[in-house]
């Protein structure tokens, strides 16, 4: 299990603005550690998706290009205040997280 | 490869002459229309592209700050019984404020603590409680003590969530204190003394208007604008490497950079340098953990 997210989802208008950082190392399996020389193995969020009161709004597939703690953001139209904002991540070893924020 | 080399030390060259240009330029102009007015001051205000452009993806960072995330470890690490003596933080450690205050700690930091008879900044200070209170060893603490790759130590995340509650608040370290007025003057020593094989001081490059390095202006931290600039963003989620740091590391950085032997983690000098730098932005609003490139 990772660590939480921070998702925030704020009403701007008639639009939903979303922000989510997740806490992840995002390791692209091409670094070395020094100390080794060995290969620090890949570990990276694979998908996530994003529901807003109980719709899927996003759904994405991400690599290792993706740098450390990634923050994502985006709008949503059509979400209303009090909507229940469910953000879930899984990883390359198959880790996974779920958190959850209601739109102010 | 030699060619490569000299082309490169070239184009770093090109570089670096530029923005001086830059800078520079505005100065006579500036001193033709208002003579009355100090032209020293002009290269500081002056802001080539680059710096305008690096502020605007600093603002666009600040809105989602990965320091956040440490700031909610430190939260955890501080609510919860750990340790050999198996107390939390919030229930023994006492941060100037009374046992247990976060809120507007870190502002009024360094101070002295009639407890250690010392004075000392917000991260000695939570070191000091967790080996006291929770009775955490001080060669562990010593071991590793700042962030590097996926590690970060407990203290660290700590002092991000000390800072976090100071959000917004006015540095106020309390000058009026003898003892604390005392550190500030050893700080001010400390930054004027020059040594090493490069025979630099604190103030060979932090001592006066104006001064850059590369791409990045010097704050003079003897002046309050200066010090304000200095101790702002600390600690800081440094974007190269995600690593939060702290200040301690900050300012054992600096001494590694004048080629000085580091001194050491929570040690009296690092603790002086931070009460003069604090207490010289005294007045300023703390905008809460920072970020850094």
């Amino acid at each position: 299990m990772g660590s939480p997210m921070k998702i925030r989802a704020q009403m701007k208008g008639d639009v939903a603005d979303i922000k989510i950082l997740m806490a992840h190392t995002m390791e692209t399996g091409q670094r070395k550690d020094p100390k080794t020389n060995q290969a620090i193995p890949a570990h990276f969020i694979q998908q996530f998706s994003v529901e807003v009161g109980g719709k899927a709004v996003v759904q994405s597939q991400t690599g290792p290009s993706i740098s450390t703690n990634p923050v994502f953001g985006f709008k949503v139209k059509g979400a209303k205040a009090g909507d229940k904002v469910v953000v879930k991540w899984q990883d390359n070893k198959g880790d996974s997280r779920a958190d959850e924020a209601t739109v102010a | 490869m030699r060619q490569a080399l000299i082309a490169a030390t070239a184009f770093a060259l090109a570089l670096a002459t530029q923005p001086v240009v830059a800078q520079n330029k505005p100065a006579p102009a500036a001193t033709a229309k208002k003579a009355a007015k100090p032209a020293a001051a002009a290269p500081v205000e002056e802001k080539d592209a680059a710096t305008v452009e690096f502020e605007k993806f600093r603002t666009m960072m600040e809105e989602s700050n990965p320091a956040e995330l440490f700031e909610a470890q430190g939260e955890d690490f501080w609510k919860s019984i750990r340790g050999p003596k198996q107390v939390s933080l919030a229930t023994s450690c006492d941060l100037g404020l009374g046992v247990g205050i976060v809120k507007g700690a870190y502002v009024q930091m360094p101070r002295y603590f009639a407890d250690a008879g010392k004075v000392m900044d917000a991260e000695r200070r939570i070191v000091w409680c967790m080996i006291e209170k929770q009775g955490f060893k001080e060669a562990d603490i010593m071991k590793q003590p700042f962030a590097s790759g996926s590690y970060t130590p407990e203290p660290t995340s700590l002092v991000t969530y000390v800072a976090a509650n100071s959000k917004d608040m006015k540095f106020a370290v309390p000058l009026k204190d003898p003892r604390v007025k005392e550190v500030y003057e050893i700080g001010r020593e400390v930054t004027n003394h020059r040594a090493g094989p490069y025979d630099f001081s604190c103030n060979t490059c932090h001592g006066a208007d104006g001064k850059r390095i590369r791409m990045q202006n010097l704050p003079n931290i003897a002046t309050p604008k200066g010090a304000t600039t200095a101790v702002m963003g600390w600690p800081g989620y440094r974007m190269t490497g995600g690593v939060m740091l702290t200040q301690q590391w900050r300012m054992g950085d600096c001494f590694r950079q004048q080629r000085f032997p580091q001194p050491k983690y929570v040690s009296d000098t690092i603790t002086s340098l931070l009460t003069y730098m604090t207490a010289n932005a005294n007045g300023a609003t703390y905008k809460g953990p920072g970020i850094k490139r």
